[in-house]
């Protein structure tokens, strides 16, 4: 029973066509408050379609989310922004004219009704100080370097004052002194109590962060479950990790 | 408020000596540069900062000026039938707004350019309101006795176009024109931090049209009568467009110098090369957007100051 007033999404047999293609077949899904959720599984698997799907970009074909304890299957992706879900886009999507500063204001200002353009101005100076971007407040979001742009990202997603955080490949394409960061803000984040779901190629920044793994395979949940049985688990190896990937977690012990 | 936008008032204010100046001829110019900067501020709402290329100026501007003309022959004075052309026109294209700008690029151009025929058609088809294509005339204002007719209708242009540019820097300042800027610039992105893009669309559309409608209106009144061809000419959809690249997409001063500078060049040329002016007028817009590709307001002044004396410095 206590596990279930902490349970903060729940999907059940969601499932999502492309016009014939099944990007999603039959997931069900739950998380509960506070964990730190990865979300693996090779390209193509339907990891990013499911953030768009409980987001309100791709909805449901058929099944059920539900969100803090609301059904939110057919919700706007602007509601579900207001509700408290936000996510970073795993290809960025800033605002290129605007500066660093205005790109998250415009995530407080319209996250929050009622926030003004001066006080979601002021929020978004505290959002960019802790991604460490606060030297480039007044850059132009399309003059920005790759890893700065993710961060952009973070940044945007924290001024919606999220109650579920989705981060889609945070890390890729940042070289392994970036990733070290971001994995610390990461922490950070979870230390601060929000939940997140993250997806992640990099199985050292999940094994290192996450409480949990859910692995998906040609739309479908093939196992969801504590780290260290993830990685041990035949199916997982077969379709995504690899027996390489096994053998050497095997001779580390 | 911005240098810019307190250049656009500036401006404006200097347009309204006219009068004190001006000969008849120059009065009807005035009130046609009022009415052009109307449009081209209007069609930057939705244009400019939104990112939506709108080829529904016409259709607005035909509708406001039937319904003006329409309320008017019923007896109704010539300031509240303004104002109903301006509420319908605000309304009408809200809720068309929530519908068509779903669409985007040349499929949401498309679907406004056919809004003009289709009020068109309505129009042509409404025999006994709209007197179809026989036309419809318009019962002289009255009071226009006490100023000459031009006066009036110059400042009433003016007028209009002054409430235009102030809601239209009151927007800009606004959390609504923020909200635009990001759809332009990111819908998807917009959308995901809680921006609801549909409603700042219609509400931008919806801006965008009321002030043309009104314009129509006034415009009706102006000339004492129109006819369907006359005022839902697809020229007057394309015409903001082209001032608006011409003066500097999305800035208010820009596109109301774009304005000013487009019904010049369209004068000069249709005086000077009366058989061949839409010919010339063309190849000098082209021109103009090749060599000014951002607008005359790309034109600062400090640029020019180093575009005259910057190379002369280096020779020294
Ligand atoms: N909007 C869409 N329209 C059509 N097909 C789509 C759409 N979005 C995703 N797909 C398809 O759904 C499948 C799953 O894609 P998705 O982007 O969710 O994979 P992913 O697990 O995030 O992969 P990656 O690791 O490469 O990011 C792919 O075959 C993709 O082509
Ligand atoms: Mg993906």
């Amino acid at each position: 029973m206590s596990e279930l007033r902490h349970e903060i999404l729940h999907l059940s047999n969601v499932s999502r066509h492309f016009s014939g293609l099944k990007a999603l077949s039959d997931v069900s899904l739950s998380v509960n408050k506070g964990e730190v959720v990865g979300l693996i599984g090779p390209n193509g698997a339907g990891k990013t379609t499911l953030v768009n799907t409980i987001c309100g970009v791709t909805p449901a074909s058929s099944g059920v989310v539900t969100f803090d304890g609301r059904d939110i299957t057919r919700i706007k992706t602007y509601q579900s922004a207001r509700l408290g879900l936000s996510r970073t886009f795993q290809i960025v999507q800033p605002f290129a004219e605007y500066s660093a500063l205005d790109n998250v204001a415009a995530a407080a200002l319209f996250s929050q009704p009622g926030e003004s353009l001066k006080s979601a101005r002021e929020a978004a100076r505290a959002h960019l100080a802790f991604v460490g971007l606060d030297a480039q407040a007044d850059q132009s979001a399309a003059t920005l370097t790759l890893a700065m742009r993710k961060r952009l990202e973070l940044a945007k997603a924290l001024a919606m004052k999220p109650k579920l955080l989705f981060l889609d490949e945070v890390n890729a394409g940042l070289n392994s002194a970036e990733v070290e960061r971001a994995t610390k803000l990461i922490h950070q984040l979870a230390a601060d109590g929000i939940t997140i779901v993250m997806i992640e190629h990099l199985m050292k920044v999940v094994l290192n962060v996450c409480t949990r793994i859910a692995v998906l395979h040609n739309g479908r949940l093939i196992a969801d479950g504590a780290p260290r049985d993830i990685i041990r688990d035949p199916a997982v190896v077969d379709a995504y990790l690899g027996q390489q990937y096994a053998q050497r977690n095997a001779a580390r012990g | 408020m911005t240098r810019t936008n307190i250049a656009l008032l500036v401006l404006i204010a200097c347009v309204a000596a006219l009068p004190l100046f001006g000969d008849a001829y120059a009065m009807r110019l005035g009130t046609m540069a009022c009415m052009y900067a109307i449009f081209a501020l209007s069609w930057n709402i939705v244009g400019g900062f939104a990112g939506y290329p709108s080829f529904a100026t016409a259709a607005f501007f035909g509708l406001g000026a039937y319904t003006t003309g329409i309320l008017m022959n019923k007896g109704v004075p010539l300031s509240v039938s303004l104002l109903g052309a301006l509420v319908l026109c605000l309304v009408l294209a809200a809720a068309l707004g929530a519908v068509l700008l779903r669409l985007r690029g040349h499929y949401f151009a498309i679907a406004s350019l056919s809004l003009v025929e289709v009020f068109r058609e309505l129009v042509n088809n409404a025999t006994d309101l709209t007197g179809g294509g026989m036309g419809l005339n318009i019962p002289l204002v009255s009071g226009s006795s006490v100023l000459s007719d031009a006066t009036f209708f110059f400042y009433a242009m003016w007028g209009l176009l002054l409430l235009t540019a102030l809601v239209v820097i009151a927007v800009s300042a606004s959390k609504l024109g923020f909200g635009l800027n990001c759809i332009r610039q990111n819908e998807t992105a917009s959308n995901m931090v809680g921006l609801n893009s549909t409603l700042h669309k219609a509400v931008a559309f919806g801006l965008s049209a009321c002030f043309v409608g009104a314009a129509g209106g006034l415009y009706a009144a102006w000339v004492h009568y129109i006819d369907p061809s006359d005022v839902f000419d697809i020229l007057y959809s394309v015409k903001p467009i082209v001032m608006a690249l011409m003066g500097g997409l999305g800035s208010p001063l820009g596109v109301v110098c774009g304005a000013f500078v487009y019904l010049g060049l369209e004068e000069v040329v249709w005086r000077n090369y009366i058989q061949i002016h839409s010919g010339v007028l063309g190849v000098l817009i082209i021109l103009l957007l090749l060599f000014l590709p951002h607008g005359l307001i790309s034109l600062h002044a400090s640029k020019i100051w180093r575009g005259l004396f910057g190379r002369k410095a280096k020779h020294v």
